[in-house]
Order: C-alpha cells, then structure tokens, then sequence
C-alpha cells in the first residue's frame, strides 16, 4: 500500500526525528527545545486540522481553533509520551483524537483515516487562517486570576516575574495559575462549555 | 488569541512537573484504602475463623486470584493511559483467569460435597453486593488518577480501572466470605467485578475522555 508521502522520502522524516530529539531534550527540561518543537509542529498540525475538516464538508477555517486545541493537550498530556519512542506517532495520536472532538462538537460523525496523519504534503502547509476565536472565548470565562496570569503571559508577552509584579502576585503563585489556567481552557473544550 | 502567544505561554508552564500517572495511581488507591477497610470492618469484618482459615489452600487461592486481577489489572489501566496504546497488555488479565479455572479443576477433583451446593454456597446475595460497595472507593480513586492520562479509549479504561476497583473490593471480601470454593468465586465474584467493571466501564466513556 503505497502512501501518498512515501515520495518525499527523507526530508520529512528528518523534520520527525528532529521533533523527537527537540522532545527529549524539552523533557529534560530545556524550555528553548520545547517552544522550538511547538512552533515546528504547528504547521503539521495545521494542514491535518484543515484536511479534516474539509473531508466533514466544513469550512477550512476553523482549523485554527483546532490547532489550539490540540497544542493544548499535546502540552497538558506530554508526559505520556515515551521519550524511548518517536515522538510524531504519539503527537499525531494525540492530534486525531482532538480532531475528532472537534468534528464531533461542530455536529458530524466523521471517521478520521489514520493515514490522513501519517505524512503531510508541501505546499499545505500554509500561513495561519482567521479563525481563533475559541480559546479567546473560553478565556474570558475564566477565572480573574487565571484569565489575568494567562493574558499577561500570552498576549502581552510578560515573563512570569513581570506578570507577578503586574499582579501582585508571587512567582509561585503566578505557576500555579498559569498551569490552572490552561487545564481549565482544556477541561472547558473537552466538556463542551 | 493568535497561537504564537498560546505556545508562548505554553512554553511558560513548561516548567510544570506533572506526577506520572503510576506514582498517581498507587497513592490514590492507597489512600482510598481505609475508606474501604472502615466499611469493611463496620458491616462485615474478618471471618471468625481467619486464622485458620490462612491455612486453608482453597482461602489462600481466593487472594492468589483477586491479587492477580488487581495486578494485572493495574499493569493493563496504566498502559491505556498513553494515546493509542497497543494496548498488549490485555492478555495480562488472563492469569487470575487461569488461576480460577485450575483451582475449579481441582475443587471438582477433591471435593465431596455437591458442587451446586459449593457453587451457590450460603451467601451469594452478600457477596453480590458487598464487593461493589466495597469496590467503590477504589473506583473513585482510581478514575481521578486515570484522568491525568491521556486514553483514547475511555470506556475501555472505565473498565479495566473497574476490574482493578473489584478486585481489590473483592480481596477484601475474601477476608469476611466463608465460601471458599473456586466454584463460588467464579460465579459470584466474578459476577460482582463484572458489575463493577460495567459502571466503570459507563463511567469511563464520560470521564476518561481527555
């Protein structure tokens, strides 16, 4: 069975096992390698979220928000990855799951074909869209001291030192809301509110 | 938001330890553990004749087997926690499973009273609802470690943290039950897991969705 990404051959499983050594050394706990393997994984991601949905029949534009979606859980569920595997496999498990999700809310049984996430192909991977709105949506219903911890971080690009001073908070403190913050962005897309 | 600044403060809580789900797992039952050994204590206690009876093989094998289905059980549960596990493990559930069906062999070699009468035994009602209750606190515990994994297969996990709840539900049981017979453990015991297995099971699909 010959897939359709077999011909790329090499360069796409250079960029595989380039995001598997990224997270082996982010599990050690080198938090330049992680943020370098978010953004390398982001268009991947992007081009299966919007292929999915185009094979649902649903506008491509939504992709982002599942983007979103999923980065959020590839970041709350990371430590059940294996660093002695590869780490796309497990990424695109992750992936498929929250597509699914996200097909399901927006009201289609849709079956997700495996092969969909295998590979990817050039040229799809391609700039951001409009739709982003979901996670800004479900920020505003947090709690003040997340929703606050999660827009000075995010949005406004303060350290975690700035945003406690911003805050009158301490460090610590700042930690902790910003990690419950973003579990209570994921609980409130799992549970649909 | 624009995911530039979502990765952004991602990377921020990239600091964060997360408890492995294992460690998680063992801590949460442990501490359900009292909760059940009180119930346990205050409606049924230990069997008058529990010193004696450790001696006896056929109560021995009543722990063997439950002990094995916790194990395998808990080995199988944490495997499911990773997405789209192979899930290879299934296959552990098998040896308390074995273990029954031999000590059935023997029971139906060396025993001489009837085996309906050791099958239904004096207090199958007791046991049918003893081990669930019993059951419970484990189930609980172990669904709020579970939800720290990351299942593709929810109701699957619902069951086996199910399986994991009544076996140790059961064990406990086994300390009070006078009805040692492996016929009787077969029927009703694992009649009873089964029912927990279900809830766990109808749970599951709810809770275990990450």
């Amino acid at each position: 069975m010959a897939r359709s990404g077999e011909c790329m051959g090499s360069g796409v499983r250079d960029d595989r096992s380039e995001w598997t050594d990224l997270m082996r050394s982010a599990r050690g706990g080198d938090e330049a390698a992680y943020r370098r393997l978010l953004v390398a994984v982001t268009p991947a991601l992007r081009s299966v979220a919007r292929r999915a949905l185009v094979r649902a029949g649903q506008p491509p534009d939504g992709a982002e928000d599942i983007v979103q979606e999923v980065l959020l859980a590839v970041h709350l569920k990371r430590h059940t990855y294996d660093p002695a595997q590869p780490f796309a496999p497990w990424l695109f498990a992750v992936a498929r799951n929250k597509v699914v999700d996200a097909l399901r809310r927006r009201g289609r049984r849709i079956f997700v074909p495996i092969e969909d996430f295998a590979e990817t192909l050039p040229g799809e991977e391609a700039e951001p869209r409009l739709s982003e709105r979901e996670v800004d949506a479900k920020l505003s219903t947090l709690p003040d001291r997340q929703r606050d911890v999660l827009r000075s971080i995010a949005v406004d690009g303060a350290s975690i030192r700035e945003t406690g001073a911003k805050l009158s908070m301490s460090e610590g403190a700042v930690r902790v809301a910003l990690h419950r913050g973003l579990s209570s962005l994921a609980a409130k897309f799992r549970d649909g509110t | 938001m624009k995911t530039d600044d979502l990765i952004r403060s991602l990377a921020a809580d990239q600091a964060w330890q997360e408890t492995p789900v294992g460690q998680a797992l063992c801590r949460s039952l442990f501490l359900a553990l009292p909760v059940s050994a009180v119930m346990f204590y205050v409606e049924l206690g230990l069997r008058p004749d529990f010193m004696q009876a450790l001696q006896s093989f056929f109560f021995d094998l009543k722990f063997v087997v439950t002990g094995a289905l916790v194990g395998a059980a808990f080995v199988f549960a944490l495997e499911l926690t990773r997405p789209e596990s192979p899930a290879a493990r299934r296959w552990l559930l098998l040896a308390p499973l074995v273990i029954l069906v031999a000590g059935i062999g023997l029971d139906l070699a060396i025993q001489t009273s009837p085996m309906s009468v050791r099958m239904i035994g004096s207090n199958a009602l007791v046991c049918l609802s003893s081990i669930p209750l019993l059951s419970l606190p484990f189930l609980v515990a172990a669904f709020v470690a579970l939800r720290r994994g990351a299942s593709t297969r929810p109701t699957l996990s619902g069951a086996v943290a199910g399986l994991l709840a009544g076996g140790l539900g059961a064990t406990l049981y086994a300390a009070h039950c006078v009805d040692d017979s492996p016929l009787f453990v077969a029927t009703w015991y694992s009649l009873a897991i089964a029912g927990v297995a279900v809830i766990g099971a109808v749970a599951g699909h709810r809770l275990l969705r990450f």
